[in-house]
């Protein structure tokens, strides 16, 4: 009997990954072809819409800031062992807090908006999943329940706030007023004209420095270890002095101030006003991204990007090729987080089967190896 | 290295004849949807019947697109007009601000936007009176209700539906002042849109609390009221397409809006032999954009005497002699 041998780190890291995704893209183009087109054409109309020019890389990136804030929101609770399911919620409550430093800062400069609107939606996202987080640790009450409901108070408050208290009069749209002058951040394509129309702001640049400081606080400092510990073992954080409750509630208002700073980008950066249902999925796809990147910021990049290039090559495949509907693409998006989400094992005993296979044929080639 | 160039070359010549073959199909009509998607036999399955009635009619071709997300918009509008389609339809007021950017960017390209007001000199906007419509369907609720109690079930809490409402209940008011209005919404997300099963069991509260008449003014969910209505053996109104014929017996009425009609129009006036007309274009009773819904199916439930009160109202309102307190202008309603 042979023991399964763990893969290569490599392999587990990159290999397997790239595999299940080939897998999601061979199953989705077997639907494509399904229903007549070529499966070949929309997986060249897909790559070049989300990488091929300007505009469309610009679109791409845009949605991947998106999904690295609430895939980094909801990985940084992941490593509690807490599942926020509520980073859509916590995004659209943060809003608020963005739009009224947009407002009230609208006539200064927007190097004193940008600090003061992430400080406004961190601590309004953060309160939001603050509660969830004291519930839990206070009150037993399962995150996973309070975070879900969470979001159904938030549309609510929202609603209400939008419809009868921040909408200017005489205006159909449910929107709060516009902010025309320094409240909207600065736009890359105002530099880089490459971008094209693209709503991509300074806020990538956020995202950017999201995903270090993650990485640092998860795995260089004493809160992360803390917060690692307690997601593998509750009673062992207990009993090395941690107190669980505390740190339960602090998680979860990182966790949500990171999923707040999809308001900054949205309300600030592309919309320049609170719409009804900014957050429009970015909080729920954020769960996929965590997942599919492993609840680490290498891995949350990277399938921010494959996210984003889903949602912007998915508009071009759709004009492209009408017979696809937008059905169509979420059968593929949803095709992808299966295969590199649930099913990611689906392929590994194979591939280690084919590992040892191929090690134990090297180990035979070489002189003298100890015998298989 | 070079290798790769030449298949990145490849990849953009065939983009580039993609591109060509959209642009072949130039001067056809499009038409995007809203967030709620084609089939809502709602708001913008309406839209999609317009447009393909045009279709069958001329014969001629046009293409759709439901956008998944909310920075689609601006880009949709960008695609559509770039590659040439004309007029370029869009459905719902949240088009407003996107449709105001590209607008300026492509003059030679008509756009038309259904229930917002865009001012640019390429654009048509449609806008419909639903509170007129609301009324009349009002005062034929108070009209067949005998227990002095309609219900009112929206879709989403916005305020369009919040001028649906202010409508209705003056409508009702007008007939039986002093008339009890149940107000319910189904809900604060855009699901609330197709929700038969929330909306449903509102209408079943209203029921239970008196009420007689339930006005559904919630999209795809408002089947739910249809069906509650059967099931009690009580009315409801249909609202958007004439929905008599779903629940016979059942439906008192339609408030009928009529979005497939702006569509087909806009179409038929953006192509070629039509004349394109920008500005707006009010959808009111006088020119049957509005009206309530009388066919067969409940020609037994309007009485002689209702359906004469009920146009008798409808007049006034086309003459001015009746004013209905429009919601969205104040934001009120009395």
């Amino acid at each position: 009997m042979s023991v399964r041998r763990p893969l290569p780190r490599w392999a587990d890291v990159a290999l397997l990954p790239l595999l299940n995704l080939l897998l999601a893209l061979i199953i989705s183009g077997a639907v494509v072809m399904l229903i007549g087109q070529n499966p070949l054409d929309a997986l060249r109309i897909i790559t070049y819409g989300a990488f091929g020019y300007g505009e469309g890389f610009g679109y791409t990136l845009h949605f991947a800031t998106n999904f690295v804030f609430t895939g980094l929101a909801v990985a940084v609770a992941a490593h509690a062992g807490l599942f926020n399911i509520g980073a859509e919620g916590q995004a659209y409550v943060a809003g608020i807090g963005a739009i009224l430093v947009g407002l009230t800062m609208d006539q200064t400069h927007w190097l004193l908006v940008l600090p003061l609107a992430i400080i406004a939606s961190a601590a309004i996202g953060g309160f939001w999943a603050l509660i969830p987080g004291y519930l839990q640790a206070k009150r037993g009450s399962h995150v996973v329940i309070t975070t879900i409901m969470f979001n159904f108070i938030a549309s609510a408050l929202m609603v209400y706030l939008l419809t009868r208290v921040l909408k200017p009069v005489g205006q159909m749209d449910p929107t709060s007023a516009a902010v025309t002058g320094a409240g909207k951040l600065p736009q890359l394509r105002d530099f880089m004209s490459f971008f094209g129309y693209a709503p991509l702001n300074i806020t990538i640049f956020i995202a950017i420095a999201a995903l270090i400081l993650v990485y640092v606080l998860i795995w260089h400092t004493r809160l992360g270890f803390a917060m690692r510990t307690l997601g593998h073992n509750p009673v062992a954080s207990s009993y090395a002095g941690i107190s669980n409750s505390r740190l339960i509630m602090i998680t979860m208002t990182i966790s949500g101030a990171l999923a707040g700073m999809v308001a900054v980008n949205q309300v600030l950066g592309v919309q320049a006003r609170l719409q009804l249902d900014f957050p429009s999925g970015y909080g729920f796809v954020g769960i996929a991204v965590a997942l599919m990147g492993r609840n680490h910021p290498i891995g949350i990049a990277l399938s921010a990007m494959l996210f984003g290039a889903l949602y912007q090559g998915g508009l071009e495949l759709q004009f492209s090729m009408p017979a696809i509907t937008r059905d169509m693409i979420v059968v593929i998006q949803a095709l992808v987080i299966l295969f590199t989400g649930a099913m990611e094992g689906l392929l590994r005993p194979g591939l280690e089967s084919a590992f040892m296979l191929y090690g134990a044929r090297q180990k035979a080639a070489a002189p003298a190896g100890p015998g298989s | 290295m070079t290798n790769l160039k030449r298949h990145l070359g490849a990849l953009t010549a065939g983009v580039a004849a993609v591109a060509l073959l959209a642009g072949a199909a130039l001067a056809d009509p499009a038409v995007i949807y809203d967030l709620g998607g084609k089939f809502d036999k709602s708001f913008n399955e309406a839209a999609f019947n317009g447009a393909t009635k045009w279709a069958t009619e001329t014969g001629g071709k046009f293409q759709d697109l439901e956008i998944t997300n909310a920075d689609q918009r601006e880009q949709a509008l960008r695609k559509f007009a770039a590659a040439g389609f004309n007029p370029v339809v869009v459905t719902g007021f949240a088009y407003g601000d996107p449709l105001a950017k590209v607008a300026a960017e492509f003059p030679n390209t008509n756009f038309a936007i259904i229930d917002m007001v865009v001012d640019a000199p390429n654009v048509r906007s449609v806008v419909f009176d639903e509170h007129t419509g609301s009324y009349l369907v009002g005062a034929i609720a108070a009209l067949k209700s005998t227990t002095g109690k309609v219900g009112f079930v929206g879709g989403m809490d916005i305020p369009l539906i919040h001028k649906f409402y202010c409508g209705y209940k003056q409508g009702v008011q007008a007939i039986t002042p002093g008339a009890e209005v149940i107000e319910n919404y189904t809900g604060t997300t855009p699901a609330a849109w197709n929700d038969p099963v929330a909306a449903g069991e509102l209408a079943k509260a209203d029921f239970d609390r008196g009420a007689d008449v339930v006005f559904a003014a919630a999209g795809g969910s408002g089947l739910g009221v249809l069906q509650a209505a059967k099931d009690a053996g009580k009315l409801a109104i249909g609202v958007d397409s004439n929905q008599n014929y779903l629940q016979p017996g059942s439906v008192l009425t339609s408030m009928v809006k009529r979005v497939d009609v702006a569509v087909e129009n806009a179409f038929k006036d953006g192509t070629a032999g039509g004349t394109w007309t920008s500005g707006i274009q009010a959808m009111g009773l006088a020119n049957q954009g509005i009206d309530y819904a009388l066919d067969e199916y409940n020609a037994p439930l309007i009485t002689d005497d209702i359906k004469a009160k009920v146009d008798d109202l409808k007049a006034k309102i086309i003459a001015g002699e009746i004013v209905v307190h429009d919601y969205s202008s104040d934001n009120s309603c009395p």
